[in-house]
């Protein structure tokens, strides 16, 4: 009965809806509107409502799109770009676009000074950009050092006016920031110079405005959705999924398994703060894969995520066809088999509980952070299978910089588990982790030299996956990678959850990718007016 | 006494006695996961369904009264000593010193004492067993607590300080601790009692906030306060109303404690 | 006057100075949660680090903060990226709408159920209030604030309801404690009316610890804004806080707690001063 009513009630309320403007949350305040400083997500929903690029990937085919660029050509070994520019593109105040514009945004991203994180990603050596322009419409990039990938980091970059009066209010994208009020919403309205048409050559975007309420509490956030005062939720926890599912059964949006991860790693530094029998623990490979065997995947996939994820086999998701090592499985719940492992390493045990060869009682504490419900629940289940073999384990949950201090400045912490998230399915993303000489190899970060010899042997597949330009030879060094993670266990991977989302059937055009943004990739696509949504 | 005071206490001691009689009366432990019956509803194996992790509701609910009635009142007598000591001294020596005393608790007041809690969660080790972290949050929360009832105290000494009888003790010659220890500090018992009563179920309530930020009963301890985050989840109480149970018990329980422990007895008619 | 103005300033500015110590010394300072990122290169990373380290030094930071503060500059927040001024100046009148909101209303409230206990004194006529009072302290304030949202009726009422509990208790125990007193029974004697007994004995020598009172529910009120705000996602001064203390942003917090310092003092100083008013001349 009360299903039915609220099921009436929404319907009822979709149709008072007139003005053609989407509307969803971002979680804070955005830091910047300067597309070349951002860091944050907000910031970088902002960004991609607004920027014009160069290529863009498609959050759907996962193909390259050439936008502002009509072709691309990558040359000497990835060093350098040429692009041919589309002609006739003016900026929302109506300045033209023209290769300048390119070598201005080249010149600020990758300046030093400004310390840009998508300048970043180009940096794969000392020295300055180059950028030609041999006529308006065709531009070179030359970069210091080949960069891996070079034509898909372009997806990152905003293209900047070098001419206009009022730079922060030029953008090539297809929506423009019209209003912001600190703590309540952002406005966007439709550029009405944006380049892009659609098949019968109306022009895009066909939506009229974009409102992003500022939003941070969740339960608020669905219930605005229910009351209509949303399009989107980006976002959503299983639990209020699985409830939106039964009160207004069209709403909820299951995109699959996302690229993020859920791991537990231990610190395994020589000189941590950590009495010396448990630092042999950790650094112990059997010790790491026994727990890895001890804890149960698919309950914490029933469990915690409802069913709304899957056992993680390694570094990448189930949902990353090309880059997933299709030999590796998720390793095999099994009590009896970690704790033969155990007591092949040396441990025993003894009224219940673990020793090990030096009769210290095998006990230990996770982090994570608190306030993450997910998080406290997969701790708890853990705690349980672990208490099945012998195993003490302590949970704490810390503020998020409490944990960050653990885990990268004073490394008085003795296992953690995390999320991560990922935004590109390229393992080049994940170079800094692989890396036993990056800041965030985060169990044992910045090695002088790698202190193990697989890590060593991590480290030459990285740096051959990155120079090389063949995908399959790039994935035969990444799948042994794989291999190697998942025997050593450095890093235990628990599930890849689902990309859970809300969208009201209003919405229209909505097709669910898997890379983020899923629900809103194609936002110059969208419209409202009554429509059902596609599923995968 | 009267009848209603009487039962009140009746029902306080059942609560206090079924909580510390928990391991006979229910049969499983309030950290056991029954993974095949996640979220169940009432039934005779478990009589307030289980909770989304598959452990029994009614367990945890016997045992989390145990640890929140025992520590709140703790830290409640703590905070309330120290309060009774701060603030009595303040009000009873007034002039200078009660300024700068009154001074100091208006800016412990405005700290952000949260980054107390958040230090001392730092120093304390990852390894605490959830019992002594447990205590050690009650008993931060009981040295923290004492400002605002010190306040109140403070207010309520001046008022007995000025009145007819302190005077009259005063001059007829009872010396100053005399007077403090005999004349003043019975006569603050109302006040020292309603705030020791004021306080019990704002300690339990902080610990539920507290466990938001990383300092509250380290799992699987249970306690009031984390059972009423399930509160948080409107829309599945409706749907299950027995989720209900541990904050209708935490309103039963204090309503009965400030009933049955009134000072006063009745308004004289 | 200037002497009160001087001691709520000097005791304002000190409670700064200890909260940033506070913060300076507490746990996750100086940590970014950029470091995480993967993209980032090893000198962004010094660059992020080098801008924590400038805040290191407690002594330094705050002389720079009072230098600040002389010519109007609040200094930067640097987890909003924006000058902590323009984020009061937006927040601030939110936050005290709704306090004034939340005191006037549980201070009424609570004082008019204590009053409306000790007028009609039979017997249970304090459960019905004491049953309230007991729910409302049993809630935490983040399900009240939740209740009212679903209600559609804003947090500003909540801060009342969590309010008025303690101001009911404390002042029903009291009232009817000053019933109990002699001359009260001496007036009842005289054959005073039920009225006049209440206005003149009773309530009289009650008022400054009622006057008490208001600034004890200031400080509850802004200790339940925090979490109402947060709830709420009201974009106060509260939810500032709040996210200041997350995110240790050292110049963001040193401020607020500042402006805490002053509000208490000044709620506290003038419920003092009432007090003083108050005392029955011998």
């Amino acid at each position: 009965m009360l299903r039915t009513c609220t099921a009436v009630l929404f319907a009822i309320s979709l149709s008072a809806q007139s003005t053609n403007e989407l509307r969803f949350c971002l979680r804070t305040d955005p830091k910047t509107f300067n597309p070349l400083l951002v860091e944050d997500e907000s910031s970088a929903v902002v960004r991609y409502l607004t920027a014009g690029l160069l290529i863009r990937v498609n959050r759907y085919t996962q193909e390259l799109e050439g936008e502002l660029a009509s072709k691309w050509k990558v040359s000497e070994n990835g060093r350098r770009i040429d692009f041919d520019l589309r002609q006739n593109v003016v900026f929302s105040d109506g300045t033209p676009f023209s290769c300048e514009d390119i070598a201005y945004t080249m010149r600020q991203v990758m300046d030093p000074a400004l310390h840009s994180p998508t300048g970043d990603v180009f940096r794969s050596g000392a020295g300055a950009v180059e950028t030609k322009c041999s006529g308006p419409a065709s531009a070179m990039v030359r970069f210091p050092a080949p960069v891996a990938t070079l034509a898909a980091r372009f997806d990152g970059v905003a293209i900047v006016s070098a001419h206009s009066a009022r730079k922060d209010s030029a953008v090539l994208g297809p929506f423009i920031v019209a209003d912001y009020k600190p703590g309540n919403f952002v406005q966007l309205h439709r550029n009405p110079n944006y380049w892009k048409h659609d098949a019968n050559g109306k022009k895009l975007p066909y939506l009229d405005s974009v409102r992003l309420e500022i939003q941070q509490n969740r339960e608020l956030e669905l219930l605005r959705f229910r009351r209509n005062q949303l399009d989107i939720v980006n976002k959503l926890d299983p639990e209020m999924y699985d409830r939106l599912a039964t009160e207004v059964p069209r709403a909820g949006v299951d995109a699959g398994p996302s690229l993020d991860w859920e791991v537990v790693f231990f610190n395994q530094l020589a000189n941590s703060p950590l009495p010396d029998y448990k630092r042999q623990w950790f650094r112990s490979d059997e010790f790491r894969a026994a727990i890895s065997e001890a804890i149960n995947r698919d309950d914490l996939c029933r469990i915690v995520y409802r069913g709304h994820a899957q056992p993680a086999r390694g570094p990448v998701s189930v949902a990353n066809r090309f880059w997933l090592n299709a030999d590796l499985k998720p390793p095999v719940y099994s009590s009896t088999s970690a704790l033969a492992k155990l007591q092949q390493a040396g441990f025993h045990s003894s009224g219940g509980a673990l020793f090990d060869r030096g009769g210290h009682k095998v006990e230990f504490s996770m982090i994570t952070n608190a306030g993450n419900k997910l998080h406290e629940r997969m701790l708890a289940l853990i705690q349980q299978d672990l208490a099945k073999i012998g195993i003490q384990l302590n949970v704490v949950t810390l503020d998020f910089p409490s944990l960050i201090e653990r885990i990268s400045k004073n490394f008085n912490y003795e296992s953690v588990l995390m999320a991560f998230v990922n935004v590109d399915l390229d393992p080049n993303e994940q170079m800094n982790i692989w890396l036993s000489s990056a800041d965030n190899h985060q169990w044992n970060p910045n090695e002088k030299t790698p202190e193990t010899l697989w890590e060593a042997e991590i480290d030459r597949l990285m740096r051959a996956q990155a120079s090389a330009q063949d995908p399959h030879k790039r994935k035969i060094s990444f799948d042994r990678v794989q291999q190697i993670v998942s025997e050593k266990a450095p890093m235990i991977f628990l599930v890849n959850p689902n990309a859970l989302a809300a969208v009201s059937p209003n919405v229209r055009n909505v097709t669910p990718a898997m890379l983020s943004p899923q629900i809103y990739w194609n936002v110059d696509r969208l419209t409202l007016g009554g429509g059902t949504v596609s599923q995968r | 006494m009267t009848r209603v005071q009487k039962i009140a206490l009746v029902i306080v001691g059942l609560v206090t006695l079924a909580s510390l009689a928990a391991g006979l009366l229910t049969a499983s432990s309030y950290s056991e996961q029954f993974r095949d019956a996640i979220s169940a509803p009432p039934s005779a194996r478990f009589p307030l369904g289980t909770d989304e992790l598959g452990r029994d509701r009614f367990a945890r609910l016997l045992y989390g009264t145990r640890v929140s009635l025992l520590l709140a009142p703790a830290a409640a007598l703590l905070s309330t000593l120290i309060a009774a000591i701060v603030g009595g001294t303040a009000g009873y020596l007034g002039g200078k010193w009660e300024r700068c005393v009154t001074s100091g608790i208006d800016l412990f007041l405005s700290l952000p004492w949260l980054f107390l809690l958040l230090a001392v969660r730092a120093l304390l080790p990852l390894n605490t067993s959830p019992v002594t972290s447990v205590i050690i949050t009650f008993l931060l929360l009981g040295c923290l607590g004492w400002a605002t009832p010190a306040r109140i105290i403070r207010a309520g000494t001046r008022t007995l300080v000025h009145s007819d009888f302190l005077v009259q003790a005063r001059a007829s010659g009872v010396s100053g601790l005399r007077l403090f220890w005999r004349h003043l500090l019975p006569n603050l018992r109302p006040i020292l009692l309603a705030q020791f009563w004021v306080s019990v179920p704002v300690f339990i309530l902080s610990e539920a906030n507290l466990g938001l930020l990383g300092l509250g009963v380290s799992e699987p301890l249970p306690s009031w306060g984390a059972m009423l985050r399930e509160l948080e989840n409107y829309s599945a109480i409706l749907q299950n109303p027995w989720m209900l149970a541990p904050a209708a018990l935490l309103i039963a329980v204090v309503c009965c404690l400030q009933l049955a422990l009134r000072t006063e007895d009745r308004i004289p008619c | 006057m200037f002497r009160f103005v001087r001691r709520l300033l000097i005791t304002a500015l000190l409670g700064g100075l200890l909260g940033a110590t506070l913060v300076r010394l507490g746990p996750g300072f100086g940590v970014d949660e950029r470091e995480l990122d993967t993209r980032l290169s090893s000198e962004s990373r010094q660059a992020i680090r080098a801008e924590h380290a400038a805040d290191s030094n407690i002594a330094l930071f705050y002389i720079r903060y009072l230098n600040g503060l002389l010519h109007g500059d609040f200094g930067f927040s640097r987890s909003l990226n924006r000058p902590v001024a323009d984020l009061l100046k937006e927040r601030l009148p939110l936050t005290l709408g709704s306090l004034a909101y939340g005191v006037f209303g549980g201070v009424s409230i609570g004082f008019a159920l204590a009053l409306l206990t000790v007028w009609w004194r039979g017997p249970g006529v304090d459960l019905i209030p004491a049953a309230l009072s007991g729910i409302c302290l049993a809630l935490p304030a983040a399900v009240i604030a939740l209740l009212f949202l679903w209600m559609g009726a804003g947090g500003r009422w909540a801060i009342a309801l969590v309010v008025f509990p303690h101001v009911y208790r404390y002042a029903k125990n009291l009232l009817v404690a000053t019933y109990q007193s002699p001359h009260v029974l001496a007036a009842q004697a005289k054959g005073l009316s039920t009225s006049r007994i209440v206005m003149a004995h009773v309530l009289a020598p009650a008022a400054p610890q009622l006057a008490a009172l208001a600034g004890i529910s200031v400080n509850l009120a802004f200790g339940a804004s925090i979490p109402i705000e947060v709830i709420c996602d009201t974009p106060g001064v509260g939810q500032l806080a709040w996210k200041a203390a997350l995110d240790r942003d050292l110049p963001l917090l040193v401020n607020i707690t500042v402006l805490v310092a002053l509000m208490t003092l000044a709620a506290n100083s003038l419920a003092d001063l009432a007090l003083n008013a108050w005392r029955p001349a011998k």
